[in-house]
């Protein structure tokens, strides 16, 4: 499928590169419908990896990049099961998320993340899954899951470990606290920073030098350099499944859901 | 070394022309998220706007529960 537009997602392959763009109001929160739609593509990423070399993903919401995952959803739906039903679902989410973003994650293409505004939680995830991330100086990137009494579930902390030093990687999880576009650069974490409004335009710009090259000496060079760190993958999964069971958990998830408020509910 | 009151004027000059109020509307001791009508996104994007206008890092931490502009300013005077 070149063309392909779905209920929170949209892709198309012109020119050897593929653009995958998110788009699910309000911040593209990863829920069941974005997740159905990511493995929608990943499905497709065979038949694409023949017909193009690199891939950019972006947002279409103002809000940004997005704000992760469906907290509203993983709430609601827990409430009207049994924990030990809830913790199962909560399961067969996360190796579902974790199997699409380590297909996007050891993709032949050179992926290539333009992230503007929010890039919080599962959605930093998912940029972390990408080869580079080229940031608008507007954007911010968060693990803010410590402050609900969890990790990040959906492997971005193995990720980023294996991409910059190990200190920073603590700092973000530890606090909590959100980092701009300069910071990230400085980190090691975005590859370039890009003016206000045109991470876009500087990843297009970066996808057409990529292409230049051979495609089987970029893959092999991928392969080589960013191997998957499976065994903390799944490690990952085990840990957030155990946290998930505290009562606390679900207090901190009620808490912020039930938010009206214009101050958000972190502690 | 900026004064207390350059910074709060600084960040009064920059709340309003990105979020079109009136500068002459806007004084130190506002709630921002009342006057300039933001939602806590919105209080993200100010938060990264200061930042990169004053060249300093803001942890979240430091200004969760400031909803005032001089209080605002003083946490930016202590990471000049």
């Amino acid at each position: 499928m070149d063309e392909y537009k779905g209920k929170s997602l949209s892709w198309r392959v012109a020119d050897s590169v593929i653009e995958l763009a998110l788009d699910r109001a309000p911040a593209n929160e990863i829920g069941v419908a974005m997740l159905e739609d990511l493995e929608r593509f990943t499905s497709s990423l065979p038949g694409l990896e023949s017909k193009a070399s690199a891939l950019i993903l972006y947002s279409e919401q103002k809000a940004g990049f997005s704000a992760g995952a469906d907290l509203r959803q993983l709430y609601t739906e827990s409430q009207k099961m049994e924990a030990s039903s809830a913790v199962r679902g909560v399961r067969e989410f996360l190796e579902r998320i974790h199997a699409v973003l380590n297909r996007l994650d050891a993709s032949s293409l050179t992926t290539i993340a333009a992230v503007h505004g929010v890039c919080f939680g599962g959605g930093f995830e998912l940029a972390l899954s990408c080869d580079l991330i080229i940031a608008d100086k507007m954007a911010r990137f968060c693990f803010p899951e410590l402050r609900l009494g969890l990790i990040p579930g959906f492997g971005g902390i193995p990720r980023l470990k294996r991409d910059i030093g190990n200190a920073v990687v603590r700092d973000l999880l530890l606090t909590g606290r959100s980092i701009n576009a300069t910071k990230a650069l400085s980190v090691g974490l975005a590859s370039q920073v890009a003016a206000e409004g045109e991470a876009l335009r500087v990843a297009r710009a970066t996808a057409e030098q990529v292409i230049k090259f051979d495609r089987a000496t970029s893959a092999a060079a991928k392969r080589f350099i960013k191997p998957l760190p499976s065994e903390e993958l799944r490690r990952e999964i085990d840990i957030f499944c155990e946290l998930f069971t505290r009562p606390a958990v679900m207090e901190g998830l009620r808490k912020f859901v039930e938010n009206t408020g214009a101050h958000p509910y972190l502690p | 070394m900026k004064t207390i009151e350059q910074t709060t004027d600084e960040i009064l000059n920059l709340a309003a022309t990105h979020f079109k109020v009136p500068r002459a509307g806007l004084d130190p001791n506002d709630d921002f998220y009342k006057k300039l009508g933001i939602d806590s996104l919105q209080a993200l994007e100010l938060l990264t706007r200061l930042e990169n206008h004053f060249g300093v890092e803001l942890p979240d931490y430091e200004v969760q529960g400031v909803s005032d502009f001089h209080t605002l300013a003083s946490r930016i005077q202590a990471r000049l």
